[in-house]
C-alpha cells in the first residue's frame, strides 16, 4: 500500500510540471486540462473522445476519478457565460448547486438558463467506464470493485493489465481477489507482451471448464488460409497450423479461389458468365459460330465461349487441366495469425485438456436431460401402467385426462394467486377432477367394453376426441400458462457446462414419490390386492367376495387421477393446450408396451429406454427434435420385433396367454 | 362364374348400380357438363368423399374381415397423395420454368431449367436442390408406380415385422399408430426433402391443362374416383367372397384355430395388409389433386383414426357398410364444419355447431359403439328382418377383432 501511494506521488509530481507547462499561473490544473478539450467534451463523440480520455487520465490529477465519474453520470454542466466546466446537483427551483472540480468545493446555486449538460452517448459512456476501472479496483467500496471486474470482465482491455495486477495485491476481500487473480490470469493470455508469462498463465487454466476461458482461449488459435509457391521455402515468422491438400482439407474451389484473389491465377469462367458472355456477344442469331437454338446445350455454350475467347472478346475460359496445374503449383496452409508456436502449442494442448472435460462433462448433462425426459414419461405413462398395464383396458383418453389436471392447475392458479398455494391446492384438486371423470368413464363406457380392447381403444379415442374439442371451447386455442412458484426457478448449474432446471428436479422426485405410491398401493394396500385379483381372474375373485365391478371403478379411476396430478407437472414446464395429452399418448403407450406390461418396473425402465433414446439421438442431430422422435419411434418398432412383450415380460399365467 | 358371383351377393350389383347412377347424376346437375345445380367446389367434394369410400373399403377389408385394427391406412392414403403429387408439383413448375426462360436470348440449359424448378419448389424450405427422393418426379409413368409401390412396400415391410413376431390385436394398433406418427413427424421436417410442413400445393392444376376449366376437371376425377370405387369394390368383394374370405373372416375370430388348421395366417394378414395399403394409395392418389394441397398434418395418428370411426358407424364387417360410414360422416362433417348449419340458441349459451360438431361426433362415435355395433348398415338388416344369431353374449371368437354377438350375421 505505502509503495503504491509513493508510486502514486510520483507519477503525479511527473505529471503536475506537465500541466503546469499548459496552464502555468493557474491554481485549477482540472479546470485548465477541460478547458483545453472543451469542444470536444462538451460535444463528444464515441470516435474521437478516446484521445481526450487518455489525457485526462494521463494527467494523474487525483481529481480525475470524480471527472471521470461526474462525466459519466452526465453530471457535468458547463457555464454559459465562461465555458467553464462543474458538476452540478439540481436543488429547488430548478436551481443548479455547482461544485469545482479541483477544490471540490461548492460555488453557488445557478439558474438553469446560463447552464449547458454535458450528455455523453451511451458509447462514450462505455469508454469512460473502462476509464474508471482502473480508479474502481480501488475503491473502498467492494460493490464498486465488483463492479469494475464485471465491466472488465465483458471488455477485456489490454491498458488495464497493469492496475488490476496492481490491484491483486492491496485486495482485502478473499472472493474478490480470487476474482481479481483470476481476471488477471485471463487477461494475461490474451494480451501480457511477456511471454513466457502468458504460457504460464494458459497452464494455469488448463482444464477449466469456464467459457470464459475458452473464450480467452480461441482466439489465440484463430487462422487464416494463405498459400505460397510449391518450390518456395516457407516464410519463417509464420506460424503453420497445418498444411492442406487441395480436394482433402481444403474444397479445390476454395483453394483456386485464394490464389484468384491474390491474382496468382486467372479467375474460372462461371456458367452464368459464360450465358452472359454470350448473350452480349450475340451476331445474326449465332454466337461464335454457333446458332442460338444450339445453346441449350453446354458443350455447345463453351465452343461458341471459345470461340469468342480466341477472337479475344472476352477472357479464355480456364480448363480442368490449367486448374489443377495451377493448384498443384502451390502449396496451401492454415497459418496461426498468432506467430508465436510456443503460445499457440500450449493454447492447443490447454484447449485439448479442456474439451475432453468439457466432453465428460457434456454426457454427464446429457445423462441428466434424459433422466429428466425419462421421468416426463414415467409421470405420464404410470396411470396408464394401472389402467392398461394392470387392467389391460386401452384408454385412449388417458392423454386428454393428462391434460384435464393441467387446466385444472391453471383455473386453480386465475382463483389463488399465491403459485406455492395453487401449486399445493392444484395437485389433489387434479386428481380429484381426474379421478371422477375417470370413475364416470369407467362406469359408463368402459363397463360396457371389458375384453373388447378394440372397441375400447376406438371408443374412448371418441371421448379423447370429444375431450379436447370441450376444452379447446372453453379455454380456446391459445396455449395458456401454468406459472410455477418462485422457488421453482432458475437452475441448478454444477458448472459452465452441467445444469438442470429445478423445475425438471421436481418433476423426478414427483415420478419417484409416484413410483414408491404405485408400488404401496398395488403392494400393501387392500385395493392393490383386490386389483390383481379380478385382473387374474374376476369371477373367482367375485367368488371369493370381492365387487369386480367396484374395484375396477377404483382401480381405473385412480390410474386416472395419477393422470391428472402428471398434468399439473407437465403443465408446469410445457404450454397448457387442448393438445397437450396427444403430444404424449403415443408415447405412453410405448412406455408401458417397452417396458412390458403389467410391471412397473417394466415401464420404468422403459421410459429411461426412450427417455434416453431420444436425447441420444437428438444429440447426434441437435438441429433436429422431430427427427429425433421419428427414429425413437422406428427404433422402438423394431424393438418390439425382437421383444415383443417388452423388457420385462410377464411369464406363466399372469401373462394371459 | 361371374353370373352365379354375381348371383350370390346381389348387393355388389346393388352398389355399382347405385354407383353409377350417382355419377350420371352429379354429371347432369354439374357446372361442367350439366345444368349447373351443383358448384364446382361441390363436385370437388363428392369426388374426394368417393376417394374416402374407397379408402373405407379397404379399411373395412383390414378391420372388419381380417380383425387388424390398422391406426395407419391414412398414412398409406397420405403417401399415395405425396407420390402423385410430386409429380403434378414439379409437372406445372416446370411448365412454368419453361414458359418464363422461354424469352430468355439463350436459350437455358436442361441443368438451368432443373436449377430454377429446384429453386421455385424448395425455395420456401430455404434449399434448391433436388432431393434424391424426387428422382422419378419427372416421369408420369414412374410417379403412378410409386403411388402402389411405396405404400405396398412401407405396409410389406411393416407388416412382415409386427405379424412375424406376433403382434395382435391392441399392440398392433398402437404399433400402426406410432409408425403413422413417425411417418408423419419425418414428413414435417425441412430436410425430409417433401418441403417439410408446408407440403406440396396447387395440385389442382393438371400440368398441360391450363385451357380446360376446373369444372369439367372435376368431372374427370368424379368419374376416376368412382370408377377406382367400383372397381375397389368388385375385387374387394370377389375376394371377400370365396375361400380367401372365409380364411380372412376365421383369423379374425379366431386366429389360433385357422393356425392350427394349417393355414399360413401371417401370409394371409399380410397379403390383406398390403392390398389394402395400395388400394388406400390409389385413394389418396385420386383424393389429394382434388383437395389441392398436401401437407404432413394429414399423416397425423387421428386421421387414421377417423377412419377407423367412419367404418365403425358405417358397419364393420361388410363393404357397402363402410361406404356408407365414410360417405355419411364425411359429408356431415363438412356440413356442420363449414358453418352452414344454423347455431341453438339455448338462451344461456349459444351451441355453435363448428366448435360443438367434434364433440357430437365424438361422442355419437362412442354410442355407436356400444349399443349399435352394426351401425348404420345394422338398418338394412332391421329392414330385412335379419337378426344376429343367439350366442348368449359370445363373441364369434376369442380374438380382439372378433365380431360381436350383436354384430354377427346368422
Amino acid at each position: 500500500m505505502r509503495y503504491l501511494r509513493a508510486a502514486l506521488a510520483g507519477l503525479i509530481l511527473l505529471a503536475v510540471p506537465l500541466v503546469a507547462q499548459q496552464a502555468p499561473e493557474s491554481g485549477t490544473p482540472v479546470q485548465d486540462l477541460l478547458q483545453t478539450h472543451a469542444d470536444q467534451i462538451a460535444k463528444s463523440s464515441r470516435r474521437t473522445i478516446q484521445p481526450v480520455i487518455d489525457a485526462l487520465v494521463a494527467s494523474g490529477l487525483p481529481q480525475i476519478e470524480t471527472v471521470l465519474a461526474t462525466w459519466q453520470a452526465r453530471e457535468i454542466w458547463q457555464r454559459e457565460s465562461d465555458g467553464l466546466f462543474f458538476a452540478a446537483t439540481e436543488t429547488d427551483n430548478s436551481l443548479f448547486e455547482l461544485t469545482d472540480f479541483d477544490t471540490g468545493e461548492p460555488i453557488g446555486a445557478f439558474p438553469r438558463d446560463g447552464l449547458a449538460q454535458v450528455k455523453p452517448n451511451s458509447g462514450v459512456q462505455g469508454l469512460i467506464a473502462t476509464a474508471l476501472v482502473q480508479f474502481q479496483l480501488n475503491s473502498p467500496d467492494p460493490a464498486q470493485r465488483r463492479q469494475a471486474l464485471d465491466s472488465l470482465a465483458r471488455a477485456p482491455d489490454a491498458t488495464l493489465l497493469a492496475p488490476l495486477r496492481a490491484s491483486i495485491e492491496p485486495e482485502t476481500d478473499p472472493d474478490i481477489r480470487a476474482r481479481k487473480q483470476r481476471l488477471a490470469t485471463l487477461l494475461t493470455i490474451a494480451h501480457d507482451s511477456n511471454e513466457a508469462a502468458r504460457i504460464a498463465a494458459i497452464a494455469e487454466v488448463s482444464g477449466d471448464l469456464s467459457v470464459d476461458v475458452r473464450a480467452t482461449l480461441n482466439p489465440l488459435l484463430s487462422t487464416h488460409r494463405t498459400f505460397a509457391a510449391a518450390d518456395a521455402p516457407l516464410a519463417g515468422d509464420q506460424n503453420v497450423a497445418r498444411t492442406l491438400v487441395p480436394g482433402r482439407d481444403i474444397p479445390v474451389t476454395e483453394a483456386y479461389a485464394l490464389l484468384v484473389a491474390a491474382g496468382d491465377a486467372p479467375a474460372l469462367v462461371s456458367e452464368g458468365a459464360i450465358r452472359e458472355a454470350l448473350a452480349v456477344n450475340i451476331a445474326e442469331g449465332r454466337v461464335g459460330g454457333v446458332p442460338i437454338a444450339a445453346l441449350s446445350d453446354p458443350e455447345a455454350r463453351n465452343r461458341a465461349y471459345d470461340a469468342l475467347a480466341a477472337a479475344g472478346a472476352v477472357p479464355p475460359r480456364v480448363d480442368t487441366a490449367e486448374r489443377d496445374a495451377s493448384l498443384a503449383a502451390h502449396r496451401f496452409y492454415d497459418v496461426y495469425d498468432e506467430p508465436s508456436a510456443a503460445l499457440t502449442d500450449a493454447a492447443q494442448q490447454a484447449l485439448g485438456s479442456i474439451e475432453t472435460r468439457v466432453g465428460i462433462n457434456q454426457a454427464l448433462d446429457l445423462g441428466l436431460d434424459a433422466l429428466s425426459l425419462a421421468s416426463i414419461y414415467f409421470l405420464a405413462a404410470i396411470g396408464l401402467a394401472i389402467t392398461f398395464g394392470v387392467m389391460g383396458v386401452i384408454n385412449m383418453a388417458h392423454g386428454e385426462f393428462i391434460m384435464m389436471g393441467a387446466y385444472t392447475g391453471y383455473v386453480v392458479q386465475q382463483v389463488i394467486p399465491d403459485y406455492t398455494v395453487s401449486i399445493l391446492v392444484a395437485l389433489p384438486l387434479a386428481f380429484a377432477v381426474t379421478f371422477a371423470a375417470g370413475v364416470a368413464m369407467e362406469r359408463l363406457v368402459i363397463r360396457h367394453l371389458y375384453h373388447r380392447p378394440l372397441e375400447t381403444l376406438l371408443a374412448t379415442f371418441g371421448i379423447s376426441i370429444a375431450l379436447q374439442q370441450i376444452a379447446k371451447n372453453i379455454f380456446g386455442t391459445q396455449a395458456r400458462p401454468l406459472t410455477s412458484p418462485g422457488w421453482l426457478d432458475g437452475a441448478w448449474v454444477l458448472n459452465d457446462v452441467v445444469s438442470i432446471s429445478y423445475i425438471r428436479i421436481a418433476i423426478f422426485v414427483l415420478a419417484l414419490i409416484f413410483l414408491t405410491l404405485f408400488l404401496f398401493i398395488m403392494r400393501h394396500t387392500r385395493l392393490g390386492l383386490e386389483t390383481r385379483a379380478v385382473t387374474q381372474n374376476p369371477r373367482m375373485a367375485a367368488s371369493m367376495g370381492i365387487n369386480p365391478d367396484r374395484v375396477n371403478m377404483l382401480s381405473f379411476g385412480l390410474g386416472s387421477g395419477i393422470a391428472g396430478v402428471a398434468g399439473v407437472a407437465i403443465g408446469l414446464y410445457a404450454k397448457v393446450t387442448s393438445e397437450l395429452g396427444q403430444d404424449y399418448i403415443v408415447q405412453s403407450f410405448m412406455t408401458v408396451v417397452v417396458g412390458g406390461v403389467g410391471n412397473i418396473w417394466g415401464t420404468l425402465l422403459g421410459a429411461t429406454m426412450i427417455g434416453s433414446l431420444q436425447k441420444g439421438i437428438e444429440w447426434l442431430n441437435p438441429s433436429n427434435t422431430l427427427a429425433a422422435q421419428t427414429y425413437m419411434i422406428v427404433f422402438i418398432i423394431i424393438f418390439i420385433q425382437f421383444r415383443p412383450r417388452g423388457i420385462i415380460a410377464l411369464r406363466g399365467r399372469a401373462a394371459g396367454d | 362364374m361371374t353370373r352365379s358371383f354375381f348371383a350370390r351377393h346381389p348387393s355388389v350389383l346393388v352398389f355399382i348400380a347405385c354407383l353409377a347412377f350417382f355419377t350420371l347424376l352429379v354429371t347432369i346437375l354439374s357446372e361442367g357438363l350439366g345444368i349447373g345445380v351443383i358448384s364446382t367446389s361441390f363436385v370437388k367434394t363428392l369426388g374426394k368423399t368417393l376417394c374416402l369410400c374407397l379408402v373405407a373399403i379397404a379399411m373395412d377389408l383390414v378391420w372388419g374381415y381380417a380383425g387388424i385394427l390398422s391406426l395407419g391406412h391414412m398414412a398409406f392414403f397420405g403417401l399415395g397423395g405425396y407420390m402423385i403429387g410430386m409429380w403434378l408439383m414439379y409437372e406445372r413448375t416446370r411448365d412454368i420454368v419453361v414458359t418464363s426462360l422461354a424469352d430468355v436470348e439463350i436459350p437455358p440449359t436442361p441443368q438451368e431449367i432443373s436449377d430454377a424448378i429446384g429453386n421455385q419448389i424448395f425455395g420456401v424450405v430455404g434449399s434448391s436442390d433436388f432431393p434424391a427422393v424426387w428422382a422419378f418426379a419427372p416421369s408420369l409413368p414412374a410417379q403412378l408406380a410409386l403411388v402402389v409401390l411405396v405404400p405396398g412396400l412401407l405396409a410389406l415391410v411393416f407388416g412382415w415385422l409386427a405379424f412375424r413376431s406376433r403382434v395382435t390385436g391392441v399392440y398392433l394398433s398402437i404399433l400402426t399408430q406410432a409408425m403413422t406418427l413417425a411417418l408423419a413427424l419425418y414428413l414435417f421436417q425441412n430436410d425430409s426433402g417433401l418441403r417439410g410442413n408446408n407440403g406440396l400445393s396447387g395440385l389442382q392444376n393438371l400440368p398441360g391443362a391450363d385451357t380446360i376449366p376446373q369444372s369439367l376437371i372435376s368431372l374427370w376425377f368424379l368419374w376416376g374416383s368412382a370408377l377406382a370405387l367400383g372397381l375397389g369394390y368388385l375385387l374387394l368383394a370377389w375376394v371377400v367372397s370365396g375361400k380367401f374370405g372365409s380364411v380372412i373372416r376365421g383369423i379374425r375370430d379366431d386366429e389360433a384355430r385357422v393356425r392350427f388348421l394349417g393355414y399360413s395366417v401371417e401370409g394371409y394378414k399380410l397379403f390383406v395388409f398390403v392390398l389394402t395399403a395400395v388400394i388406400a394409395g390409389i385413394a389418396g392418389a385420386l383424393y389429394y389433386p382434388q383437395a389441392g394441397i398436401i401437407n404432413p398434418a394429414e399423416l397425423a395418428p387421428i386421421a387414421s383414426v377417423y377412419l377407423a370411426v367412419w367404418v365403425a358407424i358405417g358397419g364393420r364387417g361388410r363393404l357397402y357398410g363402410a361406404v356408407i360410414g365414410a360417405a355419411f360422416v364425411s359429408l356431415v362433417s363438412t356440413w356442420f364444419t363449414s358453418g352452414q348449419v344454423p347455431p341453438v340458441d339455448l338462451g344461456f349459451y349459444t351451441i355453435n355447431w363448428v366448435d360443438w360438431w367434434q364433440v357430437v361426433l365424438g361422442l355419437s362415435f362412442v354410442l355407436v359403439t356400444i349399443y349399435a355395433p352394426k351401425g348404420i348398415a345394422g338398418l338394412f338388416d332391421l329392414a330385412a328382418g335379419r337378426f344376429p344369431p343367439r350366442r348368449h353374449g359370445a363373441a364369434l371368437g376369442p380374438d380382439d377383432g372378433a365380431l360381436r354377438e350383436k354384430e354377427a350375421e346368422e
